[in-house]
Formats: structure tokens, C-alpha cells, sequence
């Protein structure tokens, strides 16, 4: 599992015409196709659309293990969502939120499959520049970005560990046994980072 | 070669005395740092970077206090720590390299030029837009290495840079270090990657212990683990 979850949101180097469009655009794209996805009301509409994200990620070459990647984590939250909808709903609103929901994450990743991280940074930094005038410094915004992307497989190896230790010491599940010492390494490892970026010269 | 100067360095971590008494001058190309867990040599190591301030004294490299100017001492001196994951900002390898020269003035091509010249140099100019957390643990500490010594400082000091490493990728890195032509403060468990050193400084109880060649500094070291 931890090495699909660590496939999600990582740039794939490429040559596409995705992976050529500039950053700009395809953030505008971005914001365009997960407005029109929540503006959609029949499941044969969410059905075309998730049609032409799969075309785009076929498009791009991205391996359709890489594709499923994307939207697994949120299978729980699919479940509880759907049976939500189901509940207060009907079936159609099910599918319409859950598919909505999905094909809006699946687009996400995809630009961020297809976009170095430099190139978003880059991006923020520039649309930020104008917030410099009331204190906000758009090279630390995008530095946190970067380094939020940059931690996903960071946690996601720590959460591993913390499984595999519980395991060989014999214990059942447990969620205290997985979130506190998951905690207390994130935080070192944060601590850890703080240190390294003042060595790197982020301060700089 | 720099020179790093340890003037009356003392440093306390709450009621804990990590360091006493350091009066050091270190001018060598090759210097080892080695002591028991909780000796204090990496917080010893750390000031040379500022990224420790000392309770009291001074610590300075080439003239310029750690304490007062911390950037400008940065500027100059590099440092690996232990664990590389800890050290890597960036998704990919080109790009966690080049995120040292950001703020360099350096434009786009001179950056990407200089990087795929550095990652040639250590071998990872194959892996330039793999995922980072997909290389090996020698390769995540090459990286590490690499996007230190783009900025080109003077001094390097690694933190115990292969005990996290198996020998084939400790061996590695090792010659890796020993090839470099900057200033390299090593502190290490691994006593054999000092045989060639210029010095060595033993570390216990936050004192030095001993500071000598590496074959009677080491004797010191290894008798100093004997008694207790």
C-alpha cells in the first residue's frame, strides 16, 4: 500500500502535451474543470466527464496503476459518503457527489502528476507577488506547498513503520498504538526538516 | 582551508551540560569528530553551521561569529546530517538540487546546467526527475551531499552521514568525501573513515577528550570505552 500511496501527486517526467503546458494554464484549467464537475447534476454527464479524465490521463501516459493511485485514499470516504447520500437522498445524489468528488481529485493529481513542483512554486511566487505589499512572503507560501507535496510520502513511510512495528511486537489494532508514535516521529522529522531547511539557507 | 575557532564555548540545554570548556582551532582539510552517543560532538558540529548557538563563548569560521551571523556563516559552511529524508524539500532529484541555488541570481539554464553537472559528478544523473523518496539510502545521502555542495562552501561538516547507510552505501559516500576538495568536518561512529584524517578530536561528557593524529586519537577514544 505504501508504495501505491507514495505515487500520488508525484511528478512523472514526460513529454505530453500536458506535461508541456505551462503551470499557469493548466492551474486555470484546473479550477475551470472542478467548477464545471460541481456544476453537474446527472450521473451521464459525471460519466462523460470521468470519460475525458481518463482520455487526459491516457494522453499524458500515465500508467492507469499510477491513475487509480490517485483516487484509492479516498475509498472510505467514497463509502461514507455514498451511504450518507443514500440515506438522506436518493441513489443519483449518490453518484453525482461521489463521482464528483473523484473525477475533481483525479484532475488534481493529474496536474500535479504532469507539473514539477519547481514550475507550481514558481507559479505561486508569481501570483502571490502582489500580497508582498502586506507582509506575505510568496517564496515561504510556495516553500510550504512544496514541502506539504514533499511530506505525503514522508507520512506515509512513518504511518508504515509505525504498523509494521506494532505488528512484529504482536499487538492488534489499536488507534492509539498508530497515531501516537506516528505523531511524536512527524513532529521530529519536522523538527529535523526546520533544522535542515536553516542549514540549506531557506532564511537565506 | 577556513578556519573554525571554538573560543571558552560552553552550552547548556536546560540543566544539562552538553558542552565545556571548548577552546578549539581547526585550519586541517580532514577533521573527525567521534565520541559516545550524548557526548556532545553533533551539537559541537552544529555550531560550526549556527545552527546551535553556545551558552557562552564564541564560535567563528573564518572570523565570522556563528551566533551574530548565522547566514553569512551558512554562506560558507555546508552540512549533511544523518538522516537525508530529513534534508530532502523537493519530489525530485534535479529539482531538490536545484532548490540550493533559488535565491542564487543564478537564471534557469546556469542553474540547470550547473545541476546536471553536479549530478553527473555523483553518479545520479540518471535518477534526475525520479521521485526522491524512491532512491536508495545511499542515493538519498548522495543527493543530500550534492545539494549541500552546490552552493559550493568552503567547510562541509556531515553528521554522522553513514550510520544510517550499509556498508556498500557507507563506503560509497565515504569516498565520496574523501575525494571532495572542500574542508570536511566528519563526525562519525565509524572509526575507519578516519585512518586518513589530518585530525581528530575525542568527544566525552562534553569535554575533549583527546585531539591528536587519528591512530592515538582513536587509541584514546577506544581506551575511553574500555573504563566504562
Amino acid at each position: 500500500m505504501s508504495g501505491r500511496m507514495s505515487t500520488i501527486g508525484t511528478y512523472r517526467p514526460g513529454s505530453s502535451a500536458l506535461h508541456r503546458l505551462p503551470a499557469g494554464p493548466k492551474m486555470a484549467l484546473l479550477l475551470v474543470a472542478v467548477i464545471g464537475v460541481v456544476l453537474l447534476r446527472q450521473p451521464w454527464q459525471l460519466g462523460i466527464a470521468a470519460l475525458l479524465v481518463a482520455v487526459l490521463y491516457g494522453w499524458a501516459r500515465i500508467p492507469w496503476r499510477v491513475a487509480v493511485a490517485q483516487v484509492w485514499p479516498l475509498r472510505w470516504t467514497i463509502v461514507v459518503i455514498a451511504a450518507f447520500q443514500l440515506w438522506l437522498a436518493d441513489w443519483r445524489a449518490a453518484v453525482v457527489v461521489c463521482a464528483g468528488l473523484m473525477i475533481a481529485v483525479a484532475v488534481a493529481a493529474l496536474v500535479t502528476l504532469t507539473t514539477r513542483v519547481t514550475e507550481m512554486l514558481d507559479l505561486c511566487v508569481r501570483l502571490l507577488g502582489p500580497l508582498r505589499r502586506v507582509g506575505v512572503d510568496p517564496d515561504r507560501v510556495g516553500l510550504v506547498l512544496a514541502l506539504t507535496i514533499r511530506c505525503v510520502p514522508l507520512l506515509v513511510s512513518v504511518i508504515d513503520e509505525v504498523n509494521q512495528a506494532r505488528r512484529a511486537r504482536g499487538l492488534g489494532f489499536s488507534l492509539v498504538a498508530l497515531v501516537s508514535p506516528a505523531i511524536v516521529r512527524a513532529l521530529r522529522s519536522a523538527d529535523a526538516i526546520g533544522d535542515a531547511l536553516i542549514a540549506r539557507g531557506v532564511d537565506d | 582551508m577556513s578556519e573554525i575557532r571554538f573560543d571558552a564555548v560552553h552550552h547548556r540545554f536546560g540543566e544539562r551540560t552538553v558542552l565545556s570548556g571548548i577552546d578549539l582551532t581547526l585550519t586541517e582539510p580532514r577533521i573527525g569528530i567521534v565520541g559516545a552517543n550524548g557526548s556532545g560532538k553533533s551539537t559541537l558540529a552544529r555550531m560550526i553551521n549556527g545552527l546551535v548557538e553556545p551558552t557562552a563563548g564564541t564560535v567563528t569560521v573564518d572570523g565570522v561569529d556563528t551566533a551574530k551571523q548565522g547566514r553569512e556563516v551558512r554562506r560558507r559552511v555546508g552540512f549533511v546530517f544523518t538522516d537525508p529524508d530529513n534534508q530532502i524539500v523537493m519530489p525530485t532529484v534535479a529539482e531538490d538540487v536545484a532548490f540550493s541555488l533559488r535565491r542564487s541570481g543564478l537564471t534557469k539554464p546556469e542553474i540547470a546546467e550547473r545541476v546536471a553537472q553536479l549530478l553527473r559528478r555523483f553518479g545520479l544523473d540518471g535518477h534526475a526527475d525520479h521521485p526522491t523518496h524512491l532512491l536508495s539510502g545511499g542515493q538519498k545521502q548522495l543527493l543530500a551531499l550534492a545539494a549541500v555542495l552546490i552552493r559550493e562552501p568552503s567547510v562541509l561538516v556531515a553528521d554522522e552521514p553513514t550510520t544510517l547507510l550499509d556498508l556498500r552505501n557507507a563506503r560509497m559516500v565515504a569516498e565520496l568525501l574523501a575525494g571532495l576538495a572542500e574542508q570536511v568536518v566528519l563526525v562519525t561512529h565509524h572509526l575507519e573513515l578516519l585512518a586518513d584524517f589530518d585530525r581528530v578530536l575525542v568527544i566525552e561528557d562534553g569535554r575533549v577528550l583527546a585531539d591528536d593524529r587519528p591512530a592515538p586519537a582513536l587509541a584514546a577514544y577506544r581506551q575511553a570505552v574500555g573504563r566504562q
